[in-house]
């Protein structure tokens, strides 16, 4: 199986690997997938107060389209406000990294965890303002 | 420094030997006749470089010449095998028993069968990889025509109890056909002393050529009839029609001569790298787990996960190493290894196995490499992983609500 030069990229300069605390406020956790199915993305996001995402971080258990899906999106998420970022889709991801039909689910998977972290951090903040 | 990539999927094939591809040579330009000639030096030659090769290859397992039929590989001879004494044995019975964790080439004739009407058992395996001999002695019925157990595993190498199956076999009067693909020219295997009616054989595993492959079938006591799959010209005593594959065939005969001249030293060698391997990896890594049984196992086999790690992307970390794995990214049908989820083996750490298969030219200097390799980057993606992270702090994995429609 071939990787695009984009996904090895990514798999070898994984970017914003790392844990932001839980706890914190402002930060919105996302953690999807399942060990049995191979994959499992953690993507966390940093919400400042005008509402952008100012920091984003990630972690993933899966094959090299999964790391490197995730490893985008939390490129992508960085600077957007929430509304921006959930209109991140899969298939622009799966474009950007050339991803062949059978790794579409990792793209999936990204997709899912963006708006895990987002759900997250709305949760954290029902009521609040 | 060692030359890049290595090749440690010796499972999967293995490299010819130069030795047999000598012996190839003169049949791949002048002496390109049929060994079905009859009537000129041409055939003559042929023919005699063809008996020749069935001594080589009857000699490694023990049995008498006649009783090696030619074919195109083991998934030929494994097919042959089981439809041959399915079709032959027919009025006598409609019963088979295999198991589950045998290669595709047998289960999936089984199941081809089963739509013919045939009744097949197939038998479980435990945690290490073994099959309960009361479980095949309570499976047989007076139906019972063929028992088909593989030697040797391909995924976690895990040696059967041959002879002792053999012995129930012979005992309540069913034939007993092996897998020996794997096993044949790396371990001791003798179709006499294990009590083998029949055994699948295949040149390209034991350093010989692609393309060839052998079936033997005993002649006495039990005779064994098979019914052919192909037909035709009546070749290799009417159980194999079609010209025989000389050259291919001339390649098996020596690799069979080479692994049986030095099958108790290269087992001893392929051990202790393989030892090597393993006692480096599991000191240097925690939480990594052996697949199937340690003791009774290939010399050259080494199945191992990597927890919190997925195969795949530990294959494209160390991409400059040829090996394989269970995960089931590496596969078509997005299922991981059936044979690890035959031993029990969590889905969660299937998708972290991989395979590695020593071979006759690998080095120590290349296991040392391999093994530096997978450490370091087991470790870099251990960083990466969020279940080892949860792991660490403490979170019990099996507990977590994962969203599995995702």
């Amino acid at each position: 199986m071939a990787y695009s030069d984009k996904v090895i990229d990514h798999y070898n300069n994984p970017r914003n690997v790392c844990a932001l605390p839980k706890e914190d406020p402002n930060v919105g956790t996302g953690l999807v997938g399942a060990p049995e199915c191979g994959d499992v993305m953690k993507l966390q996001i940093k919400v400042s107060e005008s509402g952008v995402i100012e920091d984003a971080k990630f972690k993933t258990f899966g094959c090299g389209s999964a790391i490197a899906s995730s490893s985008l999106a939390t490129e992508w998420v960085k600077g957007k406000t929430l509304s921006e970022a959930l209109a991140i889709k899969n298939t622009d991801i799966v474009k950007e990294l050339s991803l062949p039909p059978v790794k579409i689910h990792c793209s999936v998977l990204a997709e899912d965890a963006i708006k895990a972290a987002i759900t997250d951090w709305k949760k954290k903040h029902i009521g609040k303002d | 420094m060692v030359k890049l990539p290595i090749y440690m999927d010796n499972h999967a094939t293995t490299p010819l030997d130069p030795r047999v591809l000598e012996a190839m040579m003169p049949f791949l330009t002048d002496r390109f006749g049929n060994a079905a000639s009859r009537n000129h030096k041409f055939g003559w030659e042929a023919e005699e470089a063809v008996e020749s090769s069935r001594k080589e290859i009857a000699a490694l397992i023990g049995a008498d010449p006649r009783e090696i039929v030619f074919t195109s590989g083991a998934t030929e001879s494994d097919n042959l095998a089981v439809k041959g004494v399915a079709w032959m044995y027919r009025e006598k019975g409609d019963h088979i028993i295999t198991c589950v964790t045998e290669h595709k080439a047998i289960l999936d004739t089984c199941k081809h069968l089963e739509k013919e009407g045939f009744r097949v058992t197939f038998l479980r395996v435990d945690s290490k990889g073994f099959v309960n001999l009361d479980d095949l002695r309570n499976a047989i019925t007076d139906k019972t025509i063929l028992i088909s157990i593989m030697t040797a595993n391909n995924e976690v190498g895990v040696v059967q109890d041959i002879k002792g199956i053999g012995k129930i076999a012979r005992e309540r009067g069913v034939l007993f056909h092996t897998d020996a693909v794997q096993a044949a020219g790396k371990i001791p295997f003798n179709v006499n002393e294990m009590n083998v009616d029949i055994a699948s054989l295949s040149a390209h595993k034991l350093y010989g050529p692609k393309g060839v492959g052998a079936l033997y079938v005993r002649r006495r006591n039990p005779r064994v009839l098979l019914t052919p799959i192909i037909d035709g010209g009546g070749h290799e005593r009417g159980m194999r029609s079609g010209t025989l594959n000389v050259t291919g065939i001339v390649g098996f005969g020596k690799a069979a001569q080479i692994a049986r001249e030095h099958l108790a030293t290269e087992s001893a060698e392929m051990m202790r790298l393989r030892e090597k391997l393993r006692t480096t990896l599991e000191r240097e890594l925690d939480e990594v787990y052996i697949n199937g049984d340690l003791q009774k196992r290939l010399p050259g086999n080494l199945n191992m996960s990597f927890a919190y790690v997925e195969g795949e992307s530990l294959l494209m970390g160390i991409n400059d190493i040829a090996v394989s794995s269970g995960s089931a990214c590496t596969s078509a049908s997005l299922e991981p290894s059936y044979v690890l989820k035959a031993l029990g083996v969590g889905e969660d750490l299937a998708h972290t196995s991989i395979r590695f298969g020593i071979g006759r030219f690998n080095s120590e200097e290349e296991v040392d490499y391999v093994a530096a390799r997978v450490i370091e980057v087991v470790r870099r993606l251990r960083e990466l992983s969020p279940l080892y992270e949860m792991a660490k702090e403490g979170i019990d994995l099996k507990s977590v609500h994962w969203a599995t429609e995702a």
